[in-house]
């Protein structure tokens, strides 16, 4: 439940029109020591996660890896206990644990193992779904998903002060610098601005 | 990179300048903004007839047993195994195109691999209907999937039905884990373009708060690449798998060892085929001919030379094989094929898969969209038959003479046939209508460099 | 022992049921109740069970009691497997000289017609549901009017007959009514054997022959193995001659058949000439006269073949003087009839292959002779009682005869049949007929031997026999078939009883003294019924086989004859053979046969104008293959109008293989109005263009194209094995110089190479062999495995599908080799392949290996992908893919099998080996303690097949005849080159050619 208390900053976002420009501002405030960076873009630059280096470590892969291993030893053994050991019958003439056949299974289940826990690591580690973050709260935001790159630098980080942050990041050229307070409300978006930009 | 944009060939990829925002508001306009042409209605009424005729079929068939089709004792497989091949053939060009295009860093699949991959959907739904309906107690479908049960039953896993089982719903399964994962960031742009409580409620919950963040971004590239490196194996096994269906029976004319590669160079042609089927009215409806250019058509159009020509090969080999392995009945059935009583049926597919697709080598043409249009179509028609040949053709007349017989289709069998056909296209319908054809995240990181180099000058 | 076994029989109470059959048979009875009063119950009279059924009754297990079918009038001795009261399967009679225990599509189909639930289940009068009771008082009153006349408006037309019971009934009332007649007519008659041994004896007699004698055979037009009365152990003693096994050089008979249409015994020849019936005599005269000697014609005729034909089989006849045999059939006039006679007596045959006996039929008159007085007395108004007991004449009668439209002129008709069918429709009564299962009767088989036909359930219908109908002509009206039957059979010799009583199964003892009279009517009475109860127990009564009896050949019968010339090429002709499956149309409603694919043609539900290829090329009209079933399904054919003496008729044409040219073959039996459900409607009426004047074949047919089109459902089509050696055939000449020529180097599984270590079956190994060479595609198989097996009918409609049911199935191919063509038979049943295709393709393990070998089907898991069915290189698995087994029909259910599971829609069916008889052995074996014996499970195909040509055993048992058949050097496995391994596998056909055919 909203409090009544005064709002506290949670983060100040620079907005920039060009990849280039987040690109610079990012490396600049990494120079300048912020370390609680974090980006906003409508699409992925590869660079970006470089210079903010991004605080979790990059276990995708690893994930995928263990669930492929899990679906395959899964899709074997299932076949191999049904046809050999719980419920062993003569087919065709062909011994219960006739392995070379019960490939293409364990193969497909090897595909899925890997697809379907690394889609879930995916969520997991970008704690996804997250219908709420603070920077929605800014109407500016909306573009981040169209147009617009934002970089923002946020309050936990120790250099940070409002400000002198706020000085600092208007020396990247930003289009724009947006405060975002802390509020456990949301505002939804004031749709008419729709047509201003 | 703006070479390499240039070297993909005669086109660029997207012609014109974009702007982010315009991309985005051209490509999510479509769903939130334009509203419903009354060509849409019309032609999503006539699908929804379509998906009612199915309905129906299915009741009748689900009420009288399958004996309301034309199979008998020896054909016991007919439409529905064909179909099923078949629309299983089409998607697989959605994966192919979305992963193996992407592995091969082909910046042309990025205007076509959405709606492709919709497509692809679309197609393995309509196919796994058939292996379901064509039992002939459908309601204890159920047996072949592993489950524990007091009778300690399990399914008998040498069979390739089973096989074809997990193939497909393997295949479903990442396929939709592949789609919306590459469409959370423009369920994201939807959102933030709502302009309606109610839109923005919907692809609000489905973006899943998607904010762009750059951390976010880093893991999602990653996970999107190794789905399309798990993809990419997966497409080839799931028709390996279909082909196995025939490959390990030892009836003349399905056991082949050439049939895996032969089957997968036949999705490929005919999931092609349909997307250039789907393309063209697309590209030409919602005013996309510049983000989904003749260069895309010319390239698809290039993949169906290539693919016709390996199963142009396929014929041959299996000409060469009957004859070389001096097997009385292979050579009977190759025979049977082409002077039999399906002779029709054989030369048909022959000029649609083989004779056709050779006029592409003209440039002319292939830069013709009407001329691709019907090419593409007949392609389709062309690999329908081939799956009802090898079918049918194989059993018809296989070992023992005394046991011969011909098969053909009731209305039943047509009727369920075009059913399927109106439930994929009205499930396009709504797809082109509620969700965005063209990745726009996608799109904007394509149009990206340029886009600043011009900026900057 | 027995009379305990009768009494606790007898002491069951009506519609008793064992627990383990309530459940199935509580709807039936309910639903029975209805149909006739008494519900289901066994016959109040005592029966007795087959000397060597079960004698302590246990639970749910199958009683055998033996008696008799008949067919034409003669008598098939049988053993009936009951259930609870309820005749489930009809087998051979092995005490039974007609039988030795084989049976055919006839007998098997039997049970089926008992089931019937279209069979009259009420008497009528005028067509209105009346009672037994006021036909009696009807009766009586006429019967009071005639008595003052003699009788001489009372006429009784009845069927041939061989029952002495029902024979002396008719005497009987011929002495109350001295002026009466007793008329005698079948479609299908035997007047012309009749009317030939008149004319070669001046007496009639019946000719039997004795083909385990015979080595080289001749066929005038003949088909003994699948027509007529000695039909089942002709096939029998003919395969005694037929068999090739390594070692043994017993010499292989040989067969000649000249015929106008295909016939199941003419598939056997090794020299076979088609031509037309009217050409018959002419050939058979002039083998006649060169044997004779006398030959006044010049030796080269017109027709080379012909003569050819003549020669050969001239010298092969002389050659075997003594062990030959000349045979004419039914529809060959009189004088072939005598040349055969003169021929057998010529060639000194008669004593060894050829013994004459009196009649079997009790009085035996020229059948269409007999109808035509009674139709003259009719029209000239002298008739004013008619008793028709059975049969149907107004159906089947002669064309100009005008029988049913005379039936009119007279006053009072009575009809007793089975069903309500043409002739009832026109009589003033009709009177159910109790089916030969529910009634008491009996019968004399073709030597003469008598059967007591004895009923294994009550009426269901309410149905009078033939005896209790006649017997309401007489004062004692009331008079119970029981009582009838045996009180006839009191009045015989006792003697033949005594002995019976001595020496329970056999009938073979002939020397056995007859004790002197007076000694024996002391003990007379007990003498009888011990007697009785071993004619009941075996199915036979002793010593009833006729004597054999000397005759000779008139003198000078052939002085002056000449042959006659062969008939004007250019007129085709028209000839009419009873259907190989419904026979003269008796069976039209009998669903298992007609949809068994008929012998030959393999054509179902349906009769057709059967003509050679030439002709139909010559007549322009064609035949192709549906879109849906074809070659093996649908045959779309063209309809002809058949014009022959003033009559027209439109039918289908269908060709076939080996059918003579300018002459067409259609079958009796068809174009049924009132038959029931099953036999309204299929085919054309061929009696329309019979007459009395051609009753067999005659000259002179027009046939006119009408363009239209027909669908005839045939289940093979495709005759040619499209050189895959499917059934692999050699002659003995062959055969000689290499035994093992039927061996293949890619079947042999030590040379396949397997992914996988073979299977190893310990314990038993459950295995068949088929031997091509004498099965002569008689079917019987087919009929006694629907029947075992509760296989069901699925209709024309499905059958035009290629939907059919039937487990096994009869191929037929025709292979021409230098002059004649080879007609091959294979039974294929399921294989039961080691290596089962049909196994690893089934996604629910539904079909699985048992450790015995045996490929079996689980119904219940079965979810019908029907890949199984793609995968069997033998096509032998069927599928149902409507719900064709008939839940509904209360009746229908008592016919089934408890023993086997009727399977439901959308499932997968096939050859079980009939498992259930496996396991039966098994278990009885094991409550007894003791091994399996060999030959103790005999599958229903084996058991029915009168030519011993499929043996069914365990493999494993070196010792067993399975075993030693498969170490033949003819052995081979049907398709075994695909590595499959199957345990049923085939012995090489091989034919015995006259060499000298070859040299010409």
């Amino acid at each position: 439940m909203s409090s009544i208390r005064e709002p506290q900053i949670f983060a100040l976002l620079a907005e920039f029109d060009r990849a280039e420009g987040i690109i610079a501002a990012a490396n600049a405030a990494r120079a300048a020591g912020f370390t609680d960076l974090h980006a906003y873009t409508p699409f992925a630059i590869e660079e970006l996660s470089q210079i903010l280096k991004t605080r979790r470590r990059d276990w995708i892969p690893a994930i995928v890896l263990a669930g492929a291993i899990l679906g395959g030893l899964t899709g074997f053994f299932l076949q191999y206990y049904a046809a050999a050991i719980s419920y062993p019958v003569n087919i065709g003439g062909r011994p219960p644990n006739s392995w070379e056949v019960f490939i293409p299974i364990t193969f497909e289940l090897t595909i899925l193992g890997g697809a379907m826990i690394g889609a879930l690591g995916l969520f997991i580690i970008s704690g996804l779904p997250q219908l709420y973050h603070p920077v929605f709260t800014a109407p500016e935001f909306r573009r981040a998903t169209q147009d617009a790159f934002f970089l923002s630098i946020e309050a936990s980080d120790p250099n940070f002060n409002e400000t002198s942050t706020q000085d600092f990041l208007r020396t990247l050229q930003p289009v724009n610098v947006i405060g975002i307070l802390d509020s456990r409300t949301w505002r939804r978006p004031n749709i008419q601005h729709e047509d201003q930009n | 990179m703006q070479k390499e944009t240039n070297n993909l060939g005669s086109d660029p990829v997207v012609e014109g300048q974009h702007s982010y925002d315009e991309i985005s508001r051209r490509i999510s306009d479509i769903t939130l903004v334009r509203k419903t042409h009354l060509m849409w209605f019309a032609g999503f009424g006539v699908m929804f007839l379509f998906v009612m005729l199915l309905c129906y079929a299915i009741a009748k068939l689900l009420f009288d047993g399958i004996g309301i089709w034309g199979v008998n004792i020896p054909v016991a497989w007919g439409f529905a195994i064909a179909n099923f091949v078949w629309w299983i053939g089409i998607g697989h060009a959605g994966t192919l195109i979305s992963a193996i295009l992407l592995l091969m860093n082909q910046k042309w699949r990025t205007s076509i691999n959405r709606f492709a991959e919709a497509m692809t959907l679309f197609a393995v739904a309509c196919a796994g209907l058939f292996p379901l309906l064509h039992l002939g107690r459908p309601y204890y479908f159920y047996w072949l999937l592993p489950y524990p049960n007091t009778m300690v039953l399990w399914p008998q896993f040498r069979s390739p039905l089973v096989w074809d089982v997990f193939a497909v719903f393997t295949y479903l399964a990442v396929s939709v884990v592949f789609w919306y994962i590459g469409m959370i960031p423009d369920l994201a742009t939807l959102r933030d373009r709502a302009r309606s409580n109610f839109t923005f409620r919907i692809f609000g919950i489905l973006s899943l708060g998607w904010r762009g963040s750059a951390e976010h971004w880093h893991h999602y590239e990653r996970l999107y690449l190794i789905l399309a490196g798990l993809a990419t194996p997966l497409v080839v096994s799931v028709h390996t798998v279909v082909s196995f269906d025939f490959a390990v029976a030892i009836v003349p004319g399905w056991h082949s060892t050439i049939f895996p590669p032969y089957f997968v160079a036949g999705a490929i042609f005919s999931g092609f085929a349909m997307v250039l089927t789907l393309a063209i009215p697309i590209r030409a409806a919602f005013r996309l001919k510049d983000l989904i250019t003749m260069h895309h058509l010319e390239n698809m159009a290039k993949v169906l030379i290539a693919t016709g020509l390996i199963i142009l090969y396929s014929y041959l080999s299996e000409f060469f094989f009957a004859y070389y392995s001096g097997d009385r009945f292979e050579r009977y059935i190759v025979l049977d094929r082409m002077f039999g009583g399906y002779a029709f049926m054989y030369w048909l597919l022959i000029a649609c898969n083989i004779v056709a697709p050779q006029l592409l080598w003209f440039r002319r043409l292939r830069r013709n969209v009407g001329f691709l249009f019907v090419l593409s179509l007949l392609v389709n028609v062309g690999m329908w038959t081939e799956r009802y040949v090898i079918v049918v053709t194989s059993l018809h007349h296989d070992f023992m003479p005394s046991a011969w017989g011909m098969y053909s289709g009731t209305w039943w069998d047509y009727a369920t046939l075009a059913g399927t056909v109106g439930l994929f296209f009205a499930l396009m319908f709504l797809f082109v209508r509620l969700l965005p054809v063209i990745s726009m995240a996608e799109m904007r990181k394509l149009i990206a460099p340029p886009n600043a180099k011009k900026e900057e000058a | 022992m027995k009379t305990r076994n009768d009494t606790y029989l007898k002491d069951l109470p009506e519609g008793f049921l064992h627990r383990r059959d309530f459940l199935r048979l509580m709807g039936a009875s309910i639903a029975l109740a209805g149909l006739s009063g008494c519900g289901l119950r066994q016959p109040v009279e005592q029966i007795v069970p087959y000397v060597s059924g079960p004698e302590d009754r246990t639970e749910g297990a199958p009683l055998f009691y033996a008696t008799a079918t008949t067919h034409g009038g003669y008598a098939l001795g049988t053993l009936v497997e009951s259930h609870e009261f309820r005749p489930t399967k009809v087998e051979g009679n092995p005490l039974h000289p007609a039988s030795l225990g084989a049976s055919d599509i006839f007998s098997q189909a039997s049970v089926l017609t008992l089931y019937d639930p279209d069979r009259s289940n009420n008497v009528l009068y005028q067509g209105q549901i009346d009672t037994y009771e006021n036909f009696l008082i009807d009766l009586r009153r006429k019967r009071g009017n005639q008595q003052t006349k003699n009788g001489s408006g009372l006429r009784i037309l009845t069927e041939n007959i061989t029952s002495p019971t029902l024979a002396s009934q008719i005497e009987g009332l011929l002495k109350d009514f001295p002026a009466a007649g007793w008329h005698q007519y079948e479609p299908v008659n035997r007047d012309n054997e009749r009317d030939g041994s008149m004319l070669a004896f001046g007496e009639a007699v019946e000719t039997i022959y004795r083909f385990d004698q015979a080595d080289v055979i001749l066929l005038l037009d003949a088909d003994p193995f699948a027509d007529g009365p000695g039909r089942v152990r002709y096939a029998r003693d003919f395969s005694k001659k037929r068999r090739v096994r390594k070692g043994i050089d017993s010499g292989m008979n040989r067969l000649y058949a000249v015929e106008s249409s295909p016939t199941v015994t003419g598939s056997m020849a090794d020299h076979r000439l088609a031509v037309r019936s009217a050409d018959i005599e002419g050939l058979a005269g002039r083998l006649l006269l060169e044997l004779t000697g006398n030959s006044s014609l010049p030796t080269s005729a017109p027709e080379t073949k012909i003569s050819e034909f003549i020669g050969l089989v001239g010298r092969d006849l002389i050659r075997n003087r003594g062990s030959s045999l000349v045979i004419a059939g039914r529809s060959q006039p009189a004088s072939v009839h005598a040349i055969a006679h003169s021929l057998n007596a010529l060639l000194g045959n008669v004593g060894n292959t050829v013994i004459y006996t009196e009649p079997v039929l009790a009085n035996t008159v020229n059948n269409v002779e007999s109808l035509r007085s009674l139709v003259a007395d009719i029209n000239a108004g002298k008739v004013e009682m008619l008793a028709i007991v059975g049969g149907n004449p107004a159906y089947d009668a002669p064309s100009d005869f005008f029988f049913s439209e005379s039936l009119s002129n007279v006053a009072w008709t009575s009809h007793l049949s089975l069903y309500e069918d043409e002739t009832s429709a026109r009589c003033s009564w009709h009177i159910p007929l109790a089916h030969e299962l529910e009634s008491w009767g009996d019968a004399r088989c073709f030597d003469g031997t008598a059967s007591i036909i004895q009923p294994l359930i009550a009426p269901l219908y309410d149905g009078r026999s033939p005896h209790e109908f006649l017997a309401a002509f007489t004062e004692n009206y009331v008079a119970t078939g029981y009582e009838i039957v045996r009180g006839y059979w009191k009045t015989q010799n006792q003697d033949a009883n005594s002995n019976n009583a001595r020496d329970t199964n056999s009938k073979t003892d002939r020397s056995s003294k007859l004790p002197d009279s007076r000694a024996n009517s002391a003990k007379a009475a007990d003498g009888f019924e011990e007697g009785w109860q071993a004619s009941l127990r075996n199915g036979l009564v002793a010593n009833t086989a006729f004597q054999t009896k000397t005759v000779s050949v008139k003198a000078d019968l052939w002085g002056q004859y000449l042959p006659p010339p062969a008939a004007d090429p250019g007129s085709i002709e028209i000839n009419f053979r009873p259907d190989p499956s419904i026979y003269d149309g008796r069976y039209s409603n009998n669903a298992w046969l007609q949809e068994l694919p008929k012998p030959l043609t393999k054509l179902t539900w349906d009769n057709a104008v059967l003509m050679s290829p030439n002709l139909a090329l010559q007549l322009g009209v064609n035949q192709e293959v549906g879109s849906t079933g074809g070659s093996h399904g649908t045959s779309i054919v063209e309809i002809v109008e058949l014009k022959f003496d003033g009559k027209t008729v439109r039918a289908p044409v269908f060709a076939v293989r080996g059918h003579a040219d300018e002459s067409v073959t259609i079958h009796l039996g068809y174009g049924r109005t009132n038959a029931g459900e099953a036999g309204s409607g299929p085919g054309f009426n061929a009696y329309a263009l019979r007459s009395s004047g051609a009753m067999w074949s005659a000259s002179g047919l027009e046939i006119t194209k009408t363009g239209e089109t027909f669908s005839l459902a045939c289940t093979q089509a495709h005759h040619s094995m499209e050189g895959r050696e499917l059934v692999r055939h050699a002659s003995l000449k062959e055969y000689k110089r290499d035994p093992t020529f039927a061996k293949r180097e890619a079947d042999d599984p030590a040379k396949q190479i397997s992914l996988y270590p073979g299977w190893t079956y310990e314990g038993h190994a459950w295995a068949m062999s088929i031997d091509t060479s004498i099965c002569n595609g008689c079917s019987a198989c087919v009929v006694a495995c629907q029947a075992e097996n509760n296989i069901p009918v699925v209709g024309k409609e499905e059958v035009l599908r290629a939907r059919e049911m039937h487990w096994i199935r009869v191929d037929t191919y025709f292979e021409d080799n230098a002059e004649n063509s080879r007609t091959l038979h294979q039974p294929v049943p399921c294989q039961h392949c080691e290596n089962a295709p049909c196994e690893i393709v089934c996604p629910v393990g539904a079909t699985t290996h048992s450790a015995e070998g045996l490929n079996e089907m689980t119904y219940n898991r079965c979810v019908g992908t029907r890949y199984c069915s793609n995968n069997c290189p033998y096509k032998v698995r069927r599928f149902n893919f409507f719900g064709y087994a008939d839940l509904e029909t209360p009746v229908a259910q008592l016919q089934r099998n408890p023993q086997v599971t009727t399977r439901s829609r959308g499932v997968m069916e096939k050859c079980t080996y009939c498992v259930q008889r496996i396991q039966y052995a098994k278990i009885n074996a094991e409550t007894e303690g003791r091994e399996l014996l060999d030959g103790e499970i005999v599958t229903a195909c084996q058991q029915a097949c009168p030519t011993e040509a499929i043996v069914f055993g365990d493999k494993n048992d070196k010792s067993s005849r399975v075993a030693k058949l498969k170490a033949e050097p003819t052995d081979y496995g049907l398709l075994a080159d695909l590595n499959t391994r199957p345990r049923t596998t085939y012995l090489a056909t091989i034919k015995n050619p006259n060499e000298d055919a070859q040299k010409e």
